[in-house]
């Protein structure tokens, strides 16, 4: 039974259109397991070390211990963004003869394996090793260690449990920030308090046996629940939520574009691949952070360019990248409608040049850094309208993949392709590029002036370069709708 | 009236489709029958040009479709649930196609009116997503929208499958009645041999991809349809 279970499981991994298509793609994620496996790694071995040199005064262990609540709520709150209980795919299975219970065992044993338990071992298991090594007692090592993996195992396990459940989420969030917060203020010292419980755990090897006993609990009661979930109309069943539309009428001012403007609002709002990438305008606007308030980067001019087309036009390169993908699923419909393309592509223009506008003006507070900043901003906006928009349009002529809206946005690749890698370089290298030597070659202010001027000549040519892109959309019709047919 | 003249699509070495004439005047009700893989999807695709045929062309009120998107004005069309829209509500999808076919708000409401009967209560007002309807109630929402802003063409691909049966008898008589004052030329592709020869005056059975017979539906034409496909 197990092996037949298993074997599907391989199959379903393998014979995913998905992987036979995007090798590259699959090296990339597998390439970037391995980066987290090795980071971690290094962590576990050189951290007892890196503790002693920091803290000579201190025991390693206890002070990692102290560390240790951050690292297992850190653990839940990743969890609960990330990580889902695979049941859909067990629907085929229900009505084999196959008992319910061994379906639900199985479920529940193969989300212990999960990219998210393996990972932490990397880290706990060198720094035990180095532990003993270094002539700690070996058995409240081991004790500690098993502790360790016993309480990942019940993360995994409550995290199923508390799964959508904004209470327990809130709850997380509040003990992390409540925990910093009095130790910060030396009120109460939440973590050390808890690092004590786990140094008790070592001076007494034995009470690993409570860990294990929390785990099997949690295990049971996974079980019990998703036992009488196991129905077409509780567990796998997919919930419907009760729409609640927001009123667009603003967008009328917009003229014929308001239709498309609409849909694209809408989409954005309603589907999970979109909603989360919302996250990253969040991201992109801070990005500036990073090297402003670093001294280091302060010298260097052509980070500004970099701040100011990325923090302007995060939501330009993250939607417009996967234009016309995002309709994908209903293009045969939209082909076959009565509108000019150039309106299409008008209103996916309009909609990223608002956004690079208002990115701008979110993010003037930066002037604190300083004005040259904000001028170099300003220059990377019209830089972004004139000359970034149509780049990205034209890339989407190239664009061959299916979205599938549905799905979450964080490493989601799906509908990526080279196109998105290499569209980066003309949007972000070649302005840094020409003001790097301009800056080198004249002076900052003729390299800024330049950057503008540049965006200025594309809006400019607006309408020939909608022209002519539109042209190349209208030339790819047929190979996109076929394309966007493919399921992944 | 829709030209078609020394049509084929091929994929390598295989004919998916081979149709040396075929004309459909205005007004006229035409069914299209065949086995799976006969090519009537592949017709309607290229009828609306999602598909480029490999040799000829249709013309669609004097407009050839892979030269020029007027036919787009005048035609509608629901071919499967990739026609929706699934992030918007019904009521969203009628107001996106009425937008794009020159209708107000007000247009759609009225036009949606008629159709109360049709939607059986299971589309306006239900604050569902399109993608959260079953797929029957997609189905009406789709056939629906093909109908809007006065099309001169409807086409509908198996517009029968996965209704219940008191919406089939509702829209054999809406397609009916959209035929009535022979104004509005109705294509539709079915497996259900008795709705299509009930609605359509005219069958064309496709098989492999060649036209093997074009009946003038009669009374025996159910039998005679039956009869080929019993084999």
């Amino acid at each position: 039974m197990i092996t037949n279970f298993l074997n599907l499981e391989w199959k379903q991994y393998f014979r995913s259109a998905n992987w036979q298509k995007s090798v590259f793609l699959n090296i990339f994620l597998v390439l970037f397991g391995l980066y987290f496996a090795v980071c971690f790694l290094l962590i576990g071995i050189g951290g007892y070390f890196i503790l002693k040199e920091q803290f000579p005064e201190q025991d390693p262990l206890v002070l990692a211990n102290s560390f240790l609540l951050y690292a297992i709520l850190g653990d839940l709150i990743f969890r609960y963004l990330m990580q889902k209980l695979p049941v859909m795919n067990i629907k085929p299975l229900l009505t084999l003869s196959i008992k319910k219970s061994k379906i639900v065992h199985f479920i529940l044993i193969k989300s212990s394996f999960s990219f998210f338990n393996i990972m932490g071992l990397f880290f706990y298991i060198p720094f035990a090793v180095v532990l003993m090594v270094e002539g700690y007692e070996v058995s409240g090592v081991l004790g500690w260690l098993f502790t360790m993996i016993f309480l990942i195992q019940s993360a995994n396990f409550l995290n199923f449990l508390i799964n959508k459940n904004t209470i327990a989420f809130g709850t997380l969030i509040a003990i992390l920030l409540g925990g910093y917060l009095v130790q910060y203020f030396e009120f109460f010292d939440l973590p050390g308090f808890i690092g004590t419980g786990f140094d008790f755990v070592y001076q007494n090897p034995t009470t690993v046996v409570v860990f294990a006993g929390f785990l099997a609990i949690l295990y049971i009661v996974n079980y019990k629940q998703l036992r009488n979930e196991v129905y077409l109309d509780a567990l796998i069943s997919e919930k419907t939520k009760e729409v609640t539309a927001s009123d667009l009428s603003f967008t009328e001012k917009l003229g014929d574009l308001a239709p498309f403007i609409k849909n694209d609002l809408r989409l954005m709002w309603r589907n999970k691949r979109t909603k989360s990438g919302i996250w990253m305008l969040a991201l992109g606007l801070g990005y500036g952070l990073i090297f402003y308030t670093n001294p280091m980067y302060a010298e260097i001019d052509v980070l500004m360019v970099l701040v100011g087309i990325f923090s302007t036009g995060t939501f330009l390169i993250n939607f417009g990248q996967f234009i016309p993908a995002w309709d994908s699923s209903y293009y045969k419909m939209l082909m076959s409608q009565n509108f000019k393309y150039e309106r299409y592509l008008k209103s996916k223009f309009t909609i990223m040049s608002i956004s690079v506008v208002l990115l701008f003006l979110l993010g003037i507070p930066y002037v604190y850094f300083g004005w040259e900043i904000l001028a170099v901003h300003f220059a990377a906006m019209i830089y972004n309208i004139g000359v970034n928009t149509h780049v990205i349009l034209y890339g989407g002529t190239f664009n061959r993949k299916k979205i599938n809206l549905d799905e979450k946005a964080a490493f989601n690749f799906q509908g990526t392709g080279a196109v998105q890698w290499l569209i980066g370089f003309p949007l972000m290298f070649l302005p840094m590029g020409i003001f790097g030597l301009i800056n080198w070659l004249v002076s900052f202010e003729i390299a800024t002036i330049t950057i503008a001027v540049l965006g200025f000549i594309g809006v400019a040519l607006h309408k020939k370069l909608m022209a002519s892109i539109t042209k190349k959309y209208i030339k790819n019709k047929y190979v996109m709708i076929h394309a966007f047919n493919q399921e992944n | 009236m829709i030209q078609t003249t020394q049509l084929s699509k091929k994929y390598g070495k295989a004919e998916v489709l081979h149709i040396a004439s075929l004309e459909i005047p205005t007004g006229q009700s035409f069914g299209l029958v065949g086995n799976n893989g006969a090519g009537k999807t592949t017709y309607f695709n290229i009828l609306l040009d999602l598909i480029r045929p490999t040799t000829g062309a249709i013309v669609n009120h004097d407009i050839q479709v892979n030269e020029s998107e007027e036919w787009k004005s005048f035609t509608g069309s629901f071919i499967d649930e990739s026609f929706l829209i699934g992030y918007l509500t019904p009521e969203e999808y009628f107001e996106f196609i009425g937008d794009l076919r020159g209708m107000n708000k007000a247009d759609v409401k009225n036009f949606l009116s008629q159709f109360d009967e049709f939607f059986n209560g299971e589309i306006i007002g239900k604050k569902k997503y399109l993608r959260d309807l079953s797929k029957g109630n997609q189905k009406k929402a789709g056939i629906v929208a093909a109908m809007m802003g006065n099309p001169q063409v409807v086409i509908l691909d198996e517009p029968f499958a996965n209704l219940d049966p008191t919406t089939q008898i509702r829209l054999k008589t809406i397609i009916k009645e959209l035929t009535e004052n022979r104004k509005v030329t109705v294509l539709i592709s079915s497996h259900d041999l008795t709705h299509v020869t009930e609605v359509c005056e005219r069958i064309v059975v496709l098989d492999n991809g060649n036209v093997v017979k074009d009946i003038v539906t009669s009374a025996e034409t159910l039998k005679e349809l039956e009869s080929y496909f019993a084999v």
